[in-house]
């Protein structure tokens, strides 16, 4: 099953990056698909690329992430950064069998269930 | 972006260039990072620098070639040259099993992998300037190439990208300079030694930024 978890703005944006990290960690790792509106900024990105990797063990192997409308094409990324869109977090080896991204949208391709005969 | 770094690069900006230019090799993995650092020192020194291969994580700690001197025009350029480990948000050892691995290799690999991840997003706070080489044949849009990239925008890193494998058919330049148009952006094939010229011309627009 798949379970979304929707963070909005307000709860978010006002924490400490350690908090984001944690709270971001513990949803992923409980197999929750994770959309936060508002994202993360890229050295924020950076820390919990970083903090992946240290949890990384036989049964965590990381996390997927995709970010809605990072718009460079404008020149305007901090604007774009303050104002967020969302990002989307989910660990890897979840329901979730393929990300797929351009531009303008992204594409989560979930695992078929087997049928029984 | 550390204290150290900004106070360097503003001290920098007063009073001319910096003794120890240090570039940077940043990308995702098997992007063909180390293959361009290999060419760069072969070109310039006579050796090659860091082990390729087609299975992810090759490079899994930093490796720093100092004093390269490139000369092209009548110009020239020295440099610390700075291979990374690629970045990734995700390294299982079980991809490394497909390509033949035992189970405690793949493990040991993957652990050297992420150490070598953390390293890479460590060594950016030190770099004067990055080379972002991104593999041709595959689509820009993934979330590690706008990490990366938005971590450089953030530090005020001059970028050149480097779009590698263009001897690929499936390659395609002017989709990574459609992805990353306030970048100058250059095709090459490293392993082939394919449009080095005119990398090495933007190597030296790089720097003078």
């Amino acid at each position: 099953m798949l379970t979304l978890q929707y963070i909005p703005h307000h709860e978010f944006s006002h924490l400490v990056l350690e908090d984001k990290l944690k709270k971001i960690m513990k949803a992923v790792k409980d197999d929750k698909i994770l959309l936060i509106e508002g994202r993360l900024d890229p050295i924020e990105e950076s820390e919990l690329i970083k903090r992946t990797m240290s949890e990384i063990n036989k049964n965590f192997s990381g996390i997927e992430i995709a970010s809605i409308d990072y718009d460079l094409k404008k020149q305007e990324l901090w604007d774009h950064i303050r104002k967020g869109i969302a990002n989307l977090l989910l660990k890897r080896r979840s329901i979730v069998r393929e990300i797929k991204k351009d531009p303008n949208k992204i594409e989560l391709l979930t695992m078929e269930k087997k049928k029984k005969r | 972006m550390g204290l150290g770094s900004l106070f360097g690069r503003f001290f920098t900006g007063l009073f001319g260039k910096k003794k120890n230019l240090r570039l940077g090799i940043y990308g995702p993995p098997n992007a063909g990072k180390s293959s361009l650092a290999n060419r760069i020192s072969k070109d310039w020194l006579g050796e090659e620098i860091s082990k390729v291969s087609h299975i992810p994580h090759e490079t899994r700690e930093v490796i720093v070639k100092e004093k390269i001197t490139v000369k092209s025009k009548g110009k020239e350029l020295t440099f610390n040259l700075v291979d990374t480990p690629g970045i990734a948000t995700k390294i299982d050892y079980e991809d490394f099993i497909k390509f033949k691995m035992n189970a405690k290799e793949a493990k040991e690999r993957a652990k050297e992998a992420t150490k070598g991840v953390i390293d890479a997003i460590k060594w950016l706070d030190n770099m004067d300037c990055v080379l972002v080489v991104l593999d041709a044949t595959i689509n820009p849009y993934s979330q590690v190439n706008i990490t990366i990239i938005g971590n450089l925008a953030a530090r005020n890193i001059p970028v050149l990208i480097v779009a590698n494998k263009i001897d690929l058919k499936k390659s395609d330049v002017k989709r990574i300079e459609a992805a990353f148009p306030q970048y100058p952006t250059i095709g090459i094939s490293a392993d082939k030694g394919t449009n080095l010229e005119a990398f090495y011309d933007e190597l030296f627009k790089l720097v003078k930024q």
